[in-house]
């Protein structure tokens, strides 16, 4: 059994104000190929800062689930390296895992059980002795002090999710993983877990999610990774990848529907939506010029007289899928 | 060592024992029961002493090894598989708990539910028929020797098995008719010279034999033999066992 947790601690950095925090994960190199030839992972590399909450976005398939099965000990690495607060995964596991909370994707409980044996039962399974008010604590701020002796089985889907997470919290992880969170959760529930996963990161938890739900990582994200094909393509700040990648539309609802586009605003990279009645106008705010000063003069040019106009940032969703298709 | 978590996985095993009372103890009381009344006040009045012990009492190691392998097996086997069934050996996996303490656990779960069975038979046969146990040390020494080698064995299965039909097949196909033919009704010298040979093959016979001994003070084979061939069991399960973790076989891709 591995017990050298001292080779593992991150070497002493001098005090440099500018230098980032060292990252409370760090992936270096990683690769999983499955028994069947299937490489699930190419050469990963992520730093996860401490206290961050993480976006990990990616298709159906992308690797995010194998990504984090890896961190959490569920699967072999075939090649590369992983540790969890300074601690290898592999050969310091103890410590590393320790440190971690996972709530998989799929709702995986004894349905036999009630809610607080569960809950409980995954503390000492963590190696962390039995601690009622914590337990209680964790069930309250999930709302589900009131089912503590309710059998899982005659839980709802929403309260099986949480009871999940309430497993992951159990033993007062520093890095929790939210595989698919809010997967089939409703719109009242997701609100409330995000309150509730934003009050952890106020805690001092690092939070790494994956989602398919852009609208998730937009809301909650401070940084979004993509991942795709087994690859990160991409981390970025949220707000910097959006302020980069992003592009603004300007919507010109117009008081005479167009057939079609004048002639002379064929320069303009324009639209027409609503039957005519709507122009629209993508820019990008990062050019130098973004021609929207021009496109009035030369509307108020043609006579075109409009009764309203919006202007919309593109969202994640927009950014991510044009991301995905550019890889080959 | 996680002691916490041998103590919680433990524990909630004995809890689904408890939870499943009916299962674990009282169908295969209610079974021996059954096998008393027929084999041994039934016909075993009218069967001759074997090695000078009567034939009711002569059947009792016999039947609490049958319900110790029988039911050692399955509860260990199911313990394991269960988990990977629904999903929840993510936890297991995911905890910070070595391949030693969740075996210590799980096997360590079985093999006590296994030992209480057992006594409770030989609570139960007393009811029936009058015996006395030369090697009370040797005996206990046996029973929780057995429990925890075939506890093992059925930790193996229940790793190996992907479904159902996989986790009945061993008990159903192997452990029950290598009992029977291990001695548990009838002593292998009373069996033809070839037969006998064959089954000195039967690793049962040893367990049997042994336990045997520790009643009556007599076996089928020597003592020393029967120990041997138990502790090999034992440690053949083990190296099975660490060579699972040590390749992740069925629990890691």
């Amino acid at each position: 059994m591995p017990s050298d947790t001292l080779v593992q601690e991150p070497a002493a950095r001098p005090p440099d104000a500018a230098a980032p925090p060292p990252g409370i994960i760090s992936v270096q190199g990683l690769s999983k190929t499955y028994a069947g030839g299937f490489q699930a992972l190419k050469n990963v590399d992520l730093e996860i800062r401490r206290g961050e909450i993480f976006a990990l976005l990616g298709p159906n398939g992308a690797g995010k689930t194998t990504l984090i099965s890896a961190i959490c000990g569920l699967i072999n690495p075939t090649t590369g390296r992983i540790l969890a607060d300074g601690h290898d995964v592999v050969r310091d596991f103890r410590a590393a895992r320790k440190k971690i909370g996972l709530v998989p994707q799929e709702i995986s409980i004894d349905m036999f059980e009630t809610v607080w044996a569960t809950v409980s039962f995954s503390r000492g399974v963590f190696g962390k002795p039995p601690d009622p008010a914590h337990i209680e604590k964790v069930l309250k701020d999930l709302s589900l002090w009131d089912k503590k002796d309710a059998k899982l089985l005659a839980l709802s889907g929403g309260m099986k999710r949480r009871v999940m997470i309430a497993k992951a919290l159990s033993h007062e992880p520093q890095i929790l993983f939210l595989d698919e969170p809010t997967a089939g959760v409703d719109v009242e529930l997701r609100r409330g877990m995000w309150d509730m996963v934003r009050g952890l990161r106020a805690s001092g938890v690092t939070i790494i999610l994956t989602t398919h739900y852009i609208e998730e990582a937009e809301e909650m994200a401070d940084r979004v990774g993509v991942i795709d094909k087994g690859q990160i393509i991409l981390v970025e700040e949220k707000t910097a990848l959006m302020k980069k990648l992003g592009k603004k539309q300007l919507s010109l609802e117009l008081v005479e529907p167009l057939a079609r586009l004048p002639e002379a605003l064929a320069g303009y990279d324009l639209g027409l939506e609503n039957d005519g009645r709507r122009l629209v106008y993508a820019f990008d705010t990062q050019g130098e010029r973004t021609g929207v000063t021009r496109l009035l003069r030369d509307l108020d040019a043609l006579g075109l007289r409009f009764t309203d106009m919006d202007t919309k940032q593109s969202s994640l969703e927009e950014i991510f899928v044009s991301l995905v298709r550019k890889t080959p | 060592m996680n002691l916490h978590a041998i103590r919680a996985i433990y524990l909630f095993e004995m809890a689904r024992a408890w939870r499943t009372l009916f299962q674990t103890i009282v169908s295969p009381v209610l079974t021996t029961t059954l096998y008393f009344v027929v084999f041994g006040a039934a016909i075993g009045s009218r069967m001759t002493e074997i090695d000078g012990v009567a034939f009711g009492a002569f059947i009792i190691p016999g039947l609490i090894m049958l319900s110790i392998l029988t039911q050692s097996v399955s509860n260990a086997s199911f313990g394991i598989y269960f988990p990977k069934f629904t999903g929840t050996i993510y936890e297991i996996l995911s905890a910070p708990i070595s391949a030693v303490e969740i075996v210590i656990s799980y096997v360590g779960a079985a093999a006590t539910k296994s030992v209480i069975l057992g006594l409770i038979i030989l609570v139960t046969a007393r009811v029936f028929v009058p015996y006395e146990i030369a090697h009370p040390a040797a005996m206990l020494a046996f029973l929780v020797l057995t429990a925890v080698s075939f506890s093992l064995f059925g930790f193996i299965i229940g790793i190996w098995a992907d479904n159902f039909e996989k986790l009945q097949f061993i008990p159903m196909l192997v452990i029950t008719p290598l009992t029977f033919l291990g001695g548990s009704f009838y002593s292998i010298d009373m069996l033809p010279e070839f037969w006998r040979t064959v089954s000195l093959f039967n690793p049962v016979v040893y367990l049997i034999s042994g336990f045997r001994w520790s009643f009556f003070g007599s076996g089928d084979v020597s003592i020393g033999i029967s120990l041997a061939m138990t502790l090999g069991f034992l440690a053949l399960c083990l190296i099975v066992i660490w060579r699972i973790f040590e390749t992740g076989y069925r629990l890691k891709a």
